[in-house]
């Protein structure tokens, strides 16, 4: 009786505390609201008021019903919250997709798709949208929901801190909408992938905070000492985010109650702190978080161990001592002093070894188990990305190099070397995690349908060739044309020259963006059809992508 | 300054990070760690339960 009571105390402690936290945030967003210095930051603090009671609502009504159950049973993993992750994971996916489209749509066709009346639709305004609903948006949930499933089975324990992994997820949420938002009404301090403004970068320092804390506390309960390798994984990327965020983001606000701020540093070594943060973002969010995935995900699917876990222990180590220090090769031929060029251009060259060291070892997982890539499209995915992991981590110290990024920087070639890492590898790994936990959060035998799988491997495959084959092609070409000079030394093309030497590129770019936006449509539905136990995921059926392979594999 | 600076990073910084790549192997291939790293790199095969060894 004594345990249940303290037990249920504890519960109500965490459940209180959230509730008063979030109270805190709710009043000081009902004082900026009425004494806005800008309508911006009005709409923004009623935003934030109205989602933080609706949440404190929702909160109050669950706690109420839940009479003597016991909200954070020890004894069972905590998933109804990577359900929720999963779930938000495909929304921001699709809407960061679609708003993808769009905006290519707009470079294609820019009579049909530039609307003067409506300024929230310019490209200006959506461009930001788009990438960070695909890298924030998408790829944040995926990162927050796959690191509390792994985090708990590698450790064998609850997900630490009660209440508080739902303050991380719905914090993280708003934090994304109150992004999202401001990029349409023109809330920006003109930083790339780290666009919003100061109120909105404390309050995800806060949620942060509070991850890193939830992630560390349940590492902490774990009963093996040693600790799993995509834990390590995971944990590089919480902390250096927060270090980069924070660093990037020193800003001083113009009034408390105004959403316009300046930034602490200037000139060059504002860029150098921009791209320091910029590229590591690359490093620590697209690559550690989903090397975290893979090296949970993939030996899971497939049955098999790591190939080898000492590599892997080599690859953390290398990956995350030599990538920090990459940044400067985004300001070649800049104000930024040569050396430091220099540095930036040797560590990303160094950074190749790590990442092939990686990639090969997630890959060779798959020894003993190569009839999975023919019969399961899922590990199909997975392998998929591993191999445009590999491609665009060769690619990137080749284009670090000087004399290569005089001809590719500030062409589409960037794109495309972009859009094959995070379409191929980010995406790729990323809908073979969401393929496996769904099926494996709602335990069903199988996915509700495998063919769909192929026709969302296939028709994203295609739209990524599609769309990385035309980029290459228009940045190489106006990279060249930039530089064509006439027998009397004058530049040989004018700059809508090059703009329209490209038009064919952007059409089949937007082709290539619609047949995966079309894949990851087919993916939610099959999601859906899969956690509601139909088709091939329905009770009793027998699993039709069982690693029947593993189970016959000769004692090791 | 920056010769101070540079020089520090040329020489001792190199140093560094040659050592911490040598600790990282050697942890690595450590043959007293052999053993738990090969039950570590099939942790994920199995999801068991919380309070499991």
């Amino acid at each position: 009786m004594s345990t249940l009571l303290k037990r249920r105390s504890s519960a109500f402690a965490s459940i209180g505390s959230v509730a008063a936290f979030t109270s805190i945030f709710a009043i000081l967003a009902l004082l900026i609201a009425s004494h806005a210095a800008d309508p911006l930051m009005g709409a923004h603090a009623w935003l934030f008021l109205g989602l933080a009671v609706a949440g404190l609502l929702a909160l109050a009504l669950w706690a109420g019903s839940l009479g003597d159950r016991d909200p954070f049973d020890q004894t069972v993993y905590e998933d109804t919250i990577v359900k929720f992750g999963v779930t938000a994971s495909m929304f921001w996916g699709i809407a960061g997709f679609l708003v993808g489209l769009i905006i290519a749509l707009q470079l294609a066709f820019p009579n049909i798709f530039y609307f003067e009346q409506l300024g929230w639709t310019n490209f200006g305004r959506l461009r930001p949208l788009h990438t960070s609903a695909v890298i924030f948006a998408f790829g944040g949930n995926v990162l927050l929901a796959t690191s509390f499933y792994v985090v708990q089975r590698t450790c064998r324990t609850r997900l630490a801190g009660g209440m508080w992994p739902w303050f991380v997820f719905w914090g993280y949420n708003l934090f994304i909408v109150i992004a999202g938002t401001g990029y349409l009404m023109g809330v920006t301090q003109s930083k790339e992938y780290a666009e919003p403004e100061w109120y909105a970068d404390l309050w995800l320092t806060i949620v942060w905070v509070a991850y890193l804390l939830v992630f560390l506390g349940t590492i902490w309960k774990r009963k093996e000492p040693h600790i799993y390798v995509a834990n390590w994984f995971y944990l590089s990327f919480i902390v250096t985010i927060a270090m980069l965020h924070i660093v990037n983001n020193l800003t001083l606000p113009v009034t408390l109650t105004g959403s316009k701020s300046y930034q602490l540093f200037g000139g060059v070594q504002d860029a150098l702190t921009q791209w320091w943060y910029g590229h590591n973002a690359v490093g620590f969010f697209l690559t550690t978080g989903f090397l975290a995935i893979m090296y949970y995900f993939i030996p899971k699917r497939v049955q098999r161990p790591v190939y080898s876990y000492r590599l892997s222990i080599v690859h953390f180590w290398s990956l995350i001592f030599i990538y920090i220090w990459a940044g400067p090769h985004h300001l070649h031929y800049t104000a930024l002093p040569q050396w430091a060029q220099t540095l930036g251009m040797t560590f990303s060259v160094m950074l190749w070894m790590p990442s092939w060291g990686g990639m090969i070892n997630g890959v060779m997982t798959l020894s003993g188990a190569w009839d999975r890539l023919r019969t399961d499209p899922v590990v199909r995915m997975m392998v998929v990305a591993l191999a445009f992991y590999g491609m665009s981590t060769f690619e990137g110290p080749l284009m670090s190099v000087r004399a290569v990024n005089a001809l590719s920087h500030y062409t589409e070639w960037g794109i495309a070397h972009v859009h094959s890492g995070s379409m191929g590898w980010v995406g790729f790994i990323s809908f073979g995690a969401l393929y496996c936990a769904t099926q494996w959060l709602w335990k069903r035998p199988s996915l509700y349908s495998l063919k769909l799988v192929e026709w969302h491997f296939w028709l994203a495959t295609i739209g990524i060739l599609f769309y990385i084959v035309a980029m290459y092609f228009a940045g190489i070409l106006e990279g060249l044309m930039w530089r064509a000079y006439n027998e009397y030394g004058f530049l040989e093309y004018s700059f809508v020259e090059t703009v329209e030497a490209k038009h064919i590129s952007y059409i089949i770019r937007a082709l290539g963006g619609s047949l995966y936006l079309t894949g990851a449509l087919i993916m939610a539905y099959n999601l859906v059809r899969t956690a509601l136990g139909h088709g091939a995921a329905a009770e009793g059926t027998r699993p039709v992508d069982a690693p029947a392979a593993a189970t016959l594999q000769p004692a090791e | 300054m920056y010769e101070i600076l540079s020089k520090f990073a040329q020489t001792w910084g190199l140093g560094f990070f040659v050592l911490m790549f040598a600790v990282a192997v050697a942890y690595a291939l450590w043959p007293s760690n052999k053993e738990k790293f090969q039950a570590a790199a099939r942790w994920p095969l199995d999801e068991g339960e919380p309070g499991d060894e």
